[in-house]
């Protein structure tokens, strides 16, 4: 057991500038996903709160696209686009949508409908009303749906060196092929590491985020 | 203030919440629209500021077509309060308060200053409570909040939804006493749904009574006491509020109005003929200027018909009487005390006006709402 941790010890040492840059390369992946989701999500949870017609097609579709195999739909992507960094985001991408859209969704169909008339009696526009009222309170339903779609894309991710979207994953494969378990685990604990960082890096953003106003409420109602 | 004309809110299922509803609404007045749940109460109230538009027929406030203002711009000069409160928990109480200011672009010392001014009002600190969140203050200072909020762009008009109808009753009583307060020293025109008969009676200076999407009454809170228009305003305001009224009833509305009388010169065989053809037992005796001299009773006569032969002779000097607008339980209460069997009732100059017998304590019982009692009959019956 020493023995393997000092080999894997050294190993790290020595490809220190290589594993750096996979890492990188494996949360700029994901964080690219994600940035996407977000920017497609947030919007697309905001029509379906407006127009409930939408929820059931949209939520239908993005489900579908959840139960995918990932690398079957990385393949099919592959075809559709050819191998590289831009595929391998689109999958991800594809995963990080339905947690978002949904946390969006269900955020601000949450928020109780007697302040959204309070606001609107107060003349507020929809757009105000979206801004400083709907969106401040589905917040931290919102970042539940991020979170999850965060470390889902973190770990999804490793399997996508396959396509060439390059990433941790590249380092485990290749571990794979030459059966070498220092070389598996050096990919696989800093992807660990990045998706459970990503976690508690979220969570501090909620608590940063959240209104002192709704931390009181939930204090008071865990008591 | 607000006028609406043949108003009718139908809502697609076919049912009619308003049907043709005309109401003014004056400045300064203080309205309250009650009735049971499903009359459309609400609904009126709605629509003043098109959170609910009307389905026909128009809503003027301040002159002006409301369906051709943009509704964001009405809303922002009309206060609102609701009644789950509706105070954003995301915001601290002065960013509850100073919202329509800021969206109607006020800069942030003119809102700070106005939060500084409005928060004493209710009994605020500004400097302990502007920073905190409304979960930090207990349901009737959140409330004190909401109203305030209303208010914080100087609207002249305010609704308010059944504002304290969540409340326990202490602090509904508080806020109420508060309102009231605040409105004397604001002279607001407020519009105030409410299902609660006793807050109406206690803010309002007209009640509207709805039933069914139609207008049952409108009057003041004393109208609606006295004269309800029917059985179903009757039993809305219950028993025991009107009999409560009853007890306060001024004396010229049970007593008699044209009671028999006589000159002091009229002779005593006269005058027992008069009381024979009236069905009487006495007569109130009065100068040419129907000013009261006193009361004889015909068992006066049966006393004095040797002595005397006119009703001057035998009138008690000084006779008792009440002035109009005293209550009618005060004159009942000294015709006990003061064995009397009739109390004549007379204005400021001493001339007559009616009578009070013991009949008008028959009157007075069947008001109460005794069975068949008819709330709001006349004092009429046959006099003593």
């Amino acid at each position: 057991m020493a023995a393997f941790l000092s080999e894997f010890g050294s190993y790290l040492v020595s490809n220190a500038d290589r594993l750096l840059e996979l890492t990188v390369e494996h949360l700029q992946l994901s964080l690219a996903a994600v940035g996407f989701g977000l920017l497609v999500g947030i919007p697309g949870g905001v029509l379906m709160a407006r127009f409930r017609r939408l929820v059931g097609p949209v939520l239908w579709v993005t489900n579908a696209l959840q139960t995918v195999p990932a690398l079957a739909l990385a393949g099919f992507l592959m075809i559709l686009f050819g191998l590289g960094r831009g595929t391998g985001i689109a999958v991800l991408f594809c995963y990080t949508l339905m947690p978002i859209l949904r946390a969006t969704y269900t955020g601000i169909t949450s928020v109780d409908p007697a302040l959204v008339e309070a606001a609107r009696g107060m003349g507020m526009t929809r757009w105000q009303i979206l801004r400083m009222v709907q969106l401040p309170l589905a917040l931290s339903v919102l970042l539940v749906g991020v979170r999850v779609a965060t470390v889902i894309a973190i770990g999804t991710a490793t399997i996508l060196s396959l396509i060439g979207a390059g990433g941790l994953g590249q380092e485990i494969f290749a571990g794979i092929r030459r059966v070498s378990d220092v070389r598996i685990l050096a990919g696989a604990v800093p992807a660990a590491l990045l998706a459970v960082l990503a976690d508690a890096g979220i969570s501090w953003l909620e608590r940063r985020l959240t209104s002192p106003g709704l931390r009181v409420e939930r204090s008071a109602a865990q008591s | 203030m607000i006028r609406f004309e043949e108003v009718t809110k139908e809502y697609p299922d076919g049912t009619r919440a308003v049907k043709n509803l005309n109401l003014e609404i004056r400045k300064g007045e203080f309205v309250c629209l009650i009735g049971p749940s499903g009359c459309g109460k609400t609904t009126t109230l709605k629509m003043v500021n098109r959170l609910v538009e009307p389905t026909r027929g128009t809503i003027y406030v301040d002159g002006q077509d409301i369906m051709k203002v943009d509704p964001v711009h009405l809303r922002r000069r009309i206060g609102y309060v609701i009644q789950q409160i509706g105070l954003f928990p995301h915001m601290t109480i002065e960013e509850n308060i100073a919202l329509v200011p800021r969206l109607l672009g006020w800069d942030r010392e003119r809102c700070r200053r106005r939060v500084e001014e409005l928060l004493p009002l209710v009994g605020l600190d500004p400097d302990q409570y502007r920073h905190r969140y409304p979960r930090e203050l207990s349901g009737g200072q959140q409330q004190r909040v909401g109203v305030l909020r209303a208010l914080a762009a100087e609207p002249d008009l305010i609704l308010m939804d059944e504002p304290f109808g969540a409340l326990d009753p202490i602090t509904r009583e508080a806020l109420q006493d508060e309102l009231k307060k605040l409105q004397a020293k604001l002279h607001k025109t407020i519009l105030f749904v409410t299902h609660d008969m006793d807050e109406a009676l206690k803010l309002a200076d007209r009640i509207v009574l709805m039933k069914d999407g139609e207008v049952v009454q409108d009057g003041s809170p004393e109208d609606l006491l006295r004269h309800p228009a029917n059985d179903f305003v009757a039993a809305f305001i219950g028993r025991e509020r009107m009999a409560q009224a009853v007890g306060a009833t001024p004396v010229e509305e049970l007593m008699i109005r044209r009671p028999v009388t006589a000159g002091p010169s009229k002779g005593l065989a006269e005058a027992v003929q008069l009381m024979r053809q009236k069905r009487v037992d006495s007569v109130v005796v009065v100068d040419e200027d129907n000013r009261l001299l006193g009361v004889v009773t015909a068992r006066q006569i049966q006393q004095h018909r040797d002595r005397a032969r006119t009703l001057g002779e035998i009138m008690s000097g000084e006779p008792a009487c009440v002035e109009v607008g005293a209550p009618v339980t005060e004159a009942l209460q000294r015709m006990f005390v003061e064995r009397l069997d009739h109390l004549p009732v007379v204005d400021r100059e001493r001339r007559l006006v009616g009578l009070i017998t013991r009949t008008t304590l028959v009157d007075l019982l069947s008001r109460e709402g005794w069975p068949n009692g008819s709330p709001g009959g006349s004092g009429q019956g046959v006099s003593a």
